[in-house]
Parts: C-alpha cells; structure tokens; sequence
C-alpha cells in the first residue's frame, strides 16, 4: 500500500441509552499500521469523517503483542487480536474500510470493551491448577520427557482471550456451555505428571450440563484461535476421558 | 487458616487484610506467601491480573543449577550480577537472590511450567548475556507468560478458599483473596504518624471511588517504560503507583538508571523486543561493510559482512551485557552512520541455525518477528535496533543482614519502604540490579522479592499494636472524598491540551534525549521543557465526558505521574556526573571519549544510591530534593538510612567485558570452587 492512502474505520459505539451506533473516522495509512494503532491514532484526533468530534473510542490493550488477550475484537466480521491485525494484510484483496466491533458473547461494558470474567470463572471451575503443597523448597520436581514438555507447552499458551468462545454457535444466551478453551486446560493439567492425581476433579467438573458433551464439534474455535491451540484434539481427548470415568467411575461405585 | 499464629480477624471479628497493588510476578509472588502465612489479601491490578506486564518477558530465568557441568554455582551467579549492574546494587539481597534461584526454578516447575527439557527429563538450561554459563530456565519463548500462569493459578485456587478465624472455623462469604481488577491505585491512606492504613482505588468500568482499610500495602506496580513514549514496555506501564508514593512521601532510588535493550523491532506504536535469547542460541549482529550495500542481506559475503560485537568481544561476542552492546550498537548507527542503508538499523541474524532448532526454541520470538514486520526471520535476518527496556530504579526499600551478610528472612524490614507500613517489590523496587540488569534475572528477581516480602509483611502486621480494621472510619472516608474532589476536579477541566497529545511530546524528548547518551546541557534543556509541560499540564481538556468505562481521566492522572517520575529521572541523571552501568556521559569518560565501554566510573563521589524525595511543587513545576540519608520505622523500630552501597560481599573491580571472564578477573579458580550449600530459599517467618 502507499503512502497517502485513507482507511476508513468504522466503529461501532455504545449510545448512552444502551444502543449502538456506528462512527466512522478517515485515517492515513502508515507502514505496519494495525488496529490498535489506529484507534491510538482515534485518540489522538478523535474527529469522524464528517467533522464531527466525538469522545474517543474506548478499548482494552496491554502488552500490544499478541500475548496478554486484551484486545479481541471482531474485525471484518472476524474476531481477532486488534494489536496483531496488520491493515496491509486485512485488506491484501483491495478495499479501505475496517470494520471493528465488540464481541458479542459477553456483557457489553462500553464500545468494544466486553466483561470477559466467566472466562475466569470457568478456570475456578475446572481447577486450572496443580494441588501444590506449598511454596516451601521441595526440591526438584517431577521428570518430564520432552515429549510431554512439547504437547503441554502449546495448551499452555492459552491467553484466555475468548475468541473461542465469541466463536462457537453453542455458546449463547440460552446455553452454559464453558467454551473450548476451559476444556483444554482440563487437558493440559491431567497430563502433568502432579497435576495428573486430580484428573477426576477436572473431569467430573467439566462433565454434565455445560460441560464437554455440549461441544457439537463445529471446530469454529480452532480456526479463530491466535494461539493455533489444538482446541479439537483437546475437546476429543477430554471428551474420551470423561466417557471413560463415566464408564469406569459408575462400575467401581 | 489453621498452623498459623496470625488472627486474621479483629476483635469485633472483622476480616483483616493486606492490600497487594499489581498482579504480575511479583505481586502474586507476595500474595501467596501471604496466603500460606494465613495472611488475606485484597489484590488490584488495572488488567486482569493474568494480562500484567510480566507476559511479555520471553527469554527466561536464572538460576545456577550447573546442570551441563560448566562449574557454575550461586556465588558466580551473585558476582556477575553485581558486577553487571556495575556495584550500585545492594549486595546481601543479590546473594540471597542468587542462593535462592535454583529453588525457585524448581518451585516454579513443581507449579507445571513446561519448561523445556533435556532428553534426560532434566530443566534444560541456556545462555544469557553477561554470563559465559547455560543458567537460563525457559519455557518455548513466552517464559514470562508461562511464570505469569503458574503464579495466577495458585492465587485462583486462593481465591477459591475460605479466610478461617483462630480456631479454623470458616467465616462465611470471605476469601482468603478478593480480587479487584480494572481497579487503579489512586492514594495511599496515610494516619497522622504517616503510616500507611490502606488505600484509595477507582473501579475503571464504573469509576466509583472507594477507600480500603489494609493492615500493610505492597506496591507490586511495574516499570515505568510508557514515560519514553515507545518502549518494549506493555501500554499500562507508566510507573503510577510509584509517582503516587512517592508524592506521599516514599523515597525513589536510581531513578536515572534505565536500561536500553540492544534488540528491539522498530514501530509505530510500540518497539517490540527480540529476546537475547536470539543471541543466547548462537544470534549474530552484524552490519555490511559498505552501508549503502543494496544486495539482499543473504546475497552480502560472509567476508564483506562486519560483525562488530564479535570483533571488539572475542570472548563474550554477541552476548556482552545489554548497556555494551546497546552503545554499541548506537556508535555504529549514529556515531558513524554505518547502520542498514545508512538508518538506525542493524542485522541481528539467525538464518545460520537449522530451521527445526529455531522453531523448538525460539518460535514465540520469531513469530512476533513474523507477525508485526510480515518478513520470515528463519530465512532473512531481522533489522533491530535499541529500545527502553527497563527499570533498575524505583521505590528505595531497605533489608535485614544475617550472620553470613545475606538476607535475613521474615525480618519485617525486607522490601519496606520508607513510608511504616508501605512495601515494594518487582521492577517497580530499585535493590537488585543495580546500574544495569542481567538478563533473565529481572523474572528471577520479582519473584525472590515476593517470597521475601510476603514472610515480611506477615512478620510486620503481627506485630501492629493496632489494626487498619479498627481504626475510626473518618480516617478513610476523608481521603476517599478528597479523591472524588479531585477527580471531579479533573472531570470538568475544558483548557486546550490534549493529554494524548502531551504524552506524544514528553516520549519523543525522553527517548531521544535521556536515554543511551545524556549530555549535561541537554538534560538541563529537558528540565526546562518538563517544566513547561508540568504547566500545560493544568491546560489540559477533558476528551471524554461518559461516566462508564472513562479512559481519558485516568489517563490524565497517570500522565501526571509520568511528568513527575520524568524529572527524577532527568535530575539523577544530570547530577550523577560520571558513567556507571546504563548511565553513560561521553563527556565524563575522561579516559577516553571514544571507548564505548565506559571507563569513567567515579567510586570516590558516586559509588552510592540516587535518593530522591518529593519536594513539592513550584507553581506547577513539582520539586525533587536529592538526600544523602534519612530516617524512618518499621513498627516500633526507628531506622536510619544512607545512599551507602552494601558492598560488603565482593570487591570493586573494573568492569571490562573485553577480556578474561570479566567475573574472575580477580580470582580465576573461583569458578571451579564446590557450590556453597544452597539456604532454603523461603520459610515462614522467624520474628
Ligand atoms: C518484552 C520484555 C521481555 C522481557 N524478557 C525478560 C526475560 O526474558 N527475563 C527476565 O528476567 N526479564 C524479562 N523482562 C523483564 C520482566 O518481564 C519484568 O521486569 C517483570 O515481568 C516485571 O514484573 P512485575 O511483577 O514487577 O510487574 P508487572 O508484571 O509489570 O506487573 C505490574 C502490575 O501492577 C499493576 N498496576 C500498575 N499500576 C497500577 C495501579 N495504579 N493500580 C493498580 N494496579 C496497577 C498492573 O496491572 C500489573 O498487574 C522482559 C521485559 C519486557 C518488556
Ligand atoms: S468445536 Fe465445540 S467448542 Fe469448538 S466451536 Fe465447535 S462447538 Fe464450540
Ligand atoms: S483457546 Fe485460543 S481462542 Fe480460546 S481463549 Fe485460549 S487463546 Fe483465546
Ligand atoms: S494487546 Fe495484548 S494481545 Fe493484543
């Protein structure tokens, strides 16, 4: 793209009633502009196309790359991380108009801020973490083969952004269902060697109402993950996994 | 809960707590050790705290667990990190640091941090700058994050369990942790003796103004990168909660003391780093001959390729401490425009090493090279040039000898502030690094000062002879108001400025003049334009009127901290008048002007702190007065302070990179001595 060029974005807004509606601001294009360069720029000069100034959008941001999970959005029609989004790459096939929106799996709180705490909810939930005695020297811990290390190390990247989540059909007003990434930490911990003694927990927590049966394997939420987390593998051995304890755990009762 | 002496509840059964500012490593650090010490914890933070800063670091962690035989021990690891910050850091918390290190990796794997392994099933371990030993832990290349999860983690499962009362029974609706995030510290509610009682924070979606009484409160807030605009820094980083203290009355130390990272990719709105780790693993910085060379970079001979750090370091090459290389770097660009094409760039090249390797190690720094430059580094070197990075200075905090000079833990002095009741910890505390960072030992850092601090606050609100919870409520409710007034104060300003634009023009100027180079006449220039825009300051318009989710009026007060934490910054680095660490003044090399490896270090008049204290304001300039001691209490101990430096546990020495194995210039079979036996690296508290 050249120096010179406008993009156009378009934004949509939280009115005070409650509504939305949607502002339009021209900006210049600069090298490896993204999103949230934009909206710093928006910042800056928060006028629209048609002179108008308005208050300048807000959003959440921290560490601008691609590793804290502020910043999901849904952009053309896709939610994404606005801080990796690279405007030459969006619009690689023409056009000058960004979309940007909220994502719509959460409460709103304003412009394209969402409350994303069930997502943290959830973590409580499945017991995202290893039973710890305590902090205390122990020593070393357990031996890990490499191979262990390298299937874990990918589930372990899991920013809890929720893109996932803002795309699976299954989740929705009507449905409890806790989203694939809450599914995935339940594998991630019943594989460590520690975490592993308190599988049953995890799984029994993430069985029933809400819980990993609800997935209806659409496989939306691996193709939007930034994190390229194996979301599916997980959803499948989780699911196994719990299929077994149902078995098993009902013939030793 | 129960094994604890700690009575958690006040006589009129109340829940008593301590309030832990910030959620990365070192604060959650703190607030389990508290949890564990049955201490409950109330914790705020501006993000989640599982998005706080600390998931940015990628390179690793150090700990010396001389796992591939090289001789490595903690007493190595302790020397090249006080040498490394060039003797300003205080030297019993380096060794208990480093004499800690091997267990907290260890911790941290027992936690289920996928650190990589060795086909054994061992940590496996690499090479980081500064040091000739493979002691840096790492997990892929998003170390940082991974650290971040594990700690996030127990403080959930904290979050999840019942505060007991002294005879373990549950008191009903209390967690051992309430979390309060997109809550942002506002003022610290101080008693008329000016101990701390607790705090004032606002709610960032609904904007309500609220005052928390705290037995003790640890600031666990960050470095302030965002003061230089652009900077390897996470946006939130603008060193607030430290401007905040210290307008109370907190000491700040070595404020001047920035670290610039040789390594970051130039951008627009941020300069994101490639990790040393890229030069851990066999990286190479180079720059062609001929500068104006238009040939693809993998065209370019190996023969008509300058790999300047390798030529001037034969011993340490590409991996000299980050305040070397970095100057080296800005000679070579700007000094004599040798850089790409003739542009502040230089090729840090990876394109050697097999493919398979790169991604196995590095992926999580590559990717980002990917991502936001859109070239593939597997194949083409990357262009990079230096980048703020970090904070050896922040919140001047004090510490307890033991008999053998190390630290001495649970004494309530650790990590205190000169505020009764205030404490410190992570990148925002100024003791361990001195005038410049090893790499990987800032992870390492932050969470040894959580496990000091937590066992310290425990040790110092056991013996308060009264609690924040019982005090008249007056006391809160007064700070609480002068909050709001402020803030309705700030809410209805309609001047001319606008405040993103202010921030545009205090970066630009930091960056450009207070970073790598600092001449005197400059800094004084800079001094006179901070004052300048301390008074636009109060001009500035109000850009957003909602009452829900308001950005903009935090952001003013958070760029008023900046200003004022700007001028510590600007005046140490003006009255220090020699070159130490980061701290380089061609003009006081007097040895000799070129050498880039500064040897104008003047132990006789600056082998000392920086002690900076608020100094009230002039008009709309604030003031900082510069002192050479003070006193101040923990609990009933009354305490006298000095700028001295600890220097106790090892020797001066010139710091000379060229040569030798720079930490054993003096004592070359240090190096095969056995470990000294490893102290445990944590317990409960003594006192
Ligand atoms: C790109 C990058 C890579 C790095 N790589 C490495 C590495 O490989 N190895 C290494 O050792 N170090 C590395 N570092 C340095 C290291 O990451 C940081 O120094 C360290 O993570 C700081 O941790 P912390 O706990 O002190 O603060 P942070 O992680 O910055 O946390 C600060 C917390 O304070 C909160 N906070 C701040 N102000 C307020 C307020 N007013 N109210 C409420 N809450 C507030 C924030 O929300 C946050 O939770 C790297 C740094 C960067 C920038
Ligand atoms: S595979 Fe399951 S979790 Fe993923 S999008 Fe489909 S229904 Fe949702
Ligand atoms: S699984 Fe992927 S998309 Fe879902 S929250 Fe984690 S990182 Fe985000
Ligand atoms: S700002 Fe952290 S993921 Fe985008």
């Amino acid at each position: 793209m050249a120096e010179g060029r406008i993009i156009t974005f378009k934004i949509k807004r939280s009115s005070a009633g409650g509504e939305s509606h949607w502002d339009e601001f021209d900006i210049p294009w600069e090298p490896q502009m993204n999103v949230i360069s934009a909206l710093m720029h928006i910042q800056r000069t928060p006028k629209t196309r048609d002179g108008k100034t308005v208050a300048p959008v807000v959003w959440e941001q921290a560490c601008l790359e691609e590793v804290c999970g502020s910043c999901s959005m849904v952009i053309n029609g896709r939610v994404r991380q606005a801080c990796s989004t690279l405007i030459d790459a969006l619009l690689k096939d023409g056009g000058s108009t960004v979309t940007v929106e909220p994502m719509t799996k959460f409460p709103l709180v304003r412009d394209l801020i969402v409350d994303r705490s069930r997502m943290f909810e959830a973590l409580k939930k499945v017991k995202a973490w290893i039973f710890l005695d305590g902090t205390h020297n122990l020593g070393p811990g357990p031996r890990q083969a490499p191979e262990n290390q390298e299937e874990a190390y990918p589930l372990s990247r899991c920013m809890t952004c929720g893109c996932c989540v803002e795309a699976c059909p299954n989740v929705n007003d009507s449905s409890p269902f806790i989203g694939a990434f809450a599914i995935s930490q339940v594998r991630l911990f019943n594989l460590h060697p520690s975490g592993k003694m308190n599988a049953n927990e995890r799984l029994d927590a993430i069985s029933g109402v809400g819980g990993v049966a609800d997935c209806g394997k659409a496989q939306n939420c691996v193709e939007v993950c930034p994190k390229e987390i194996p979301l599916v593998d997980s959803i499948a051995v989780v699911g196994r996994d719990t299929l077994k304890r149902a078995l098993f755990g009902w013939l030793l009762k | 809960m129960a094994g604890s002496k700690y009575v958690c509840t006040t006589s009129s059964g109340k829940v008593r707590r301590v309030a832990v500012v910030g959620g990365g490593l070192a604060g959650l650090m703190t607030v389990i050790k508290l949890c564990e010490a049955g201490v409950p914890v109330d914790l705020f933070s501006l993000v989640p705290v599982k998005r706080s800063h600390s998931v940015c670091a990628q390179g690793g962690i150090n700990a010396s667990v001389n796992t591939k035989g090289e001789g490595d021990s903690p007493r190595v690891h302790f020397e090249e990190t006080v040498l490394g910050g060039d003797f300003l850091a205080q030297q019993p918390p380096c060794l208990g640091m480093a004499d800690a290190a091997p267990g907290i990796v260890h911790l941290l794997d027992r936690m289920g941090v996928p650190f990589n392994r060795t086909p054994e099933g061992l940590l496996d371990f690499r090479r980081f700058g500064g040091t000739l030993y493979h002691r840096t832990a790492f997990a892929g290349a998003t170390t940082g994050q991974q650290l971040l999860y594990a700690l996030d983690e127990q403080v959930r499962r904290f979050e999840t369990m019942q505060v007991e009362d002294d005879r373990g029974v549950a008191i009903p609706g209390e967690k051992m942790v309430r979390k309060f995030e997109f809550w942002d510290f506002v003022q610290l509610v101080l008693d008329d003796e000016g101990t701390c009682r607790g705090l004032v924070a606002q709610d960032l979606k609904s904007m309500e103004l609220r005052a928390f009484p705290a037995d003790a409160v640890c600031l666990a807030t960050g470095g302030p990168g965002i003061i230089f605009g652009r900077s390897t820094n996470s946006t939130i980083n603008t060193g607030i909660a430290n401007a905040i203290a210290y307008k109370q009355g907190a000491v700040y130390g070595n404020g001047e003391m920035i670290q610039i990272h040789p390594t970051a990719i130039p951008g627009a709105d941020k300069l994101r780093l490639i990790s040393e780790s890229a030069r851990g693993e066999g990286g190479r910085v180079w720059v062609p001959k001929d500068p104006m060379d238009k040939r693809d970079p993998m065209q370019i001979p190996e023969k008509e390729r300058r790999y300047f750090l390798e030529d001037k370091y034969p011993l340490y090459k590409n991996l000299v401490p980050r305040d070397v290389a970095s100057r080296e770097l800005f000679k070579v660009c700007y000094g004599e425009k040798a850089g790409i094409m003739g542009r502040n760039e230089v090729y840090l090249d990876l394109t050697h090493i097999p493919e398979a390797m790169l991604r196995k190690k590095l992926a999580g720094i590559l990717e980002i090279y990917e991502k936001f430059v859109g070239v593939d580094p597997y194949h083409n070197p990357m262009k990079v040039f230096p980048a703020v990075h970090y904070s050896m200075g922040g919140m001047w905090v004090d510490f307890e000898r033991d008999e053998r000079g190390s630290l001495k833990l649970g004494s309530p002095r650790n990590q205190a502030t000169s505020v009764t009741g205030l404490y410190n910890v992570g990148e925002s505390d100024y003791q361990y690094h001195g005038a410049n960072r090893l790499g990987a030992n800032s992870l390492l850092s932050t969470i040894y000062a959580g496990m000091v601090a937590g066992p310290a606050i425990a040790t110092y609100v056991d013996n308060l002879d009264r609690s924040a919870f019982d005090l008249p409520a007056e006391l809160f409710s007064k700070v609480e108001k002068s909050e709001q007034k402020k803030f309705d104060d700030l809410a209805s300003r309609d001047g001319t400025e606008n405040p993103y634009g202010l921030h545009k023009e205090l970066g630009e100027m930091m960056l450009r003049d207070v970073t790598i180079e600092r001449h005197n006449p400059v800094l004084e220039k800079v001094i006179e334009k901070l004052g300048e825009l301390e008074e636009r300051y109060t001009k500035v318009a109000v850009v957003d009127k909602s009452t829900k989710a308001n950005q903009a009026i935090p952001f003013m007060r958070h760029l008023e901290g900046m200003l004022i934490l700007a001028r510590v910054i600007t005046e140490g680095a003006l009255a220090r008048n020699e070159c130490r660490g980061a701290h380089y003044k061609p003009d006081y090399d007097d040895k000799n002007k070129d050498a880039t490896h500064p040897i104008g270090r003047d132990d006789e008049n600056w082998l000392r702190s920086t002690l900076a204290k608020w100094g009230g304001r002039d008009g709309a300039r604030s003031k900082v007065s510069f002192i050479r001691e003070f006193d101040y209490a923990v609990g009933s101990q009354k305490l006298h302070a000095t700028d001295a430096i600890d220097i106790s546990l090892m020797t001066l020495r010139k710091r000379d990179y060229t040569k030798k194995k720079a930490a054993f210039a003096a004592d070359p079979t240090a190096a095969q001595k056995p470990a000294e036996a490893p102290k445990p690296a944590d317990d409960a508290p003594k006192a």
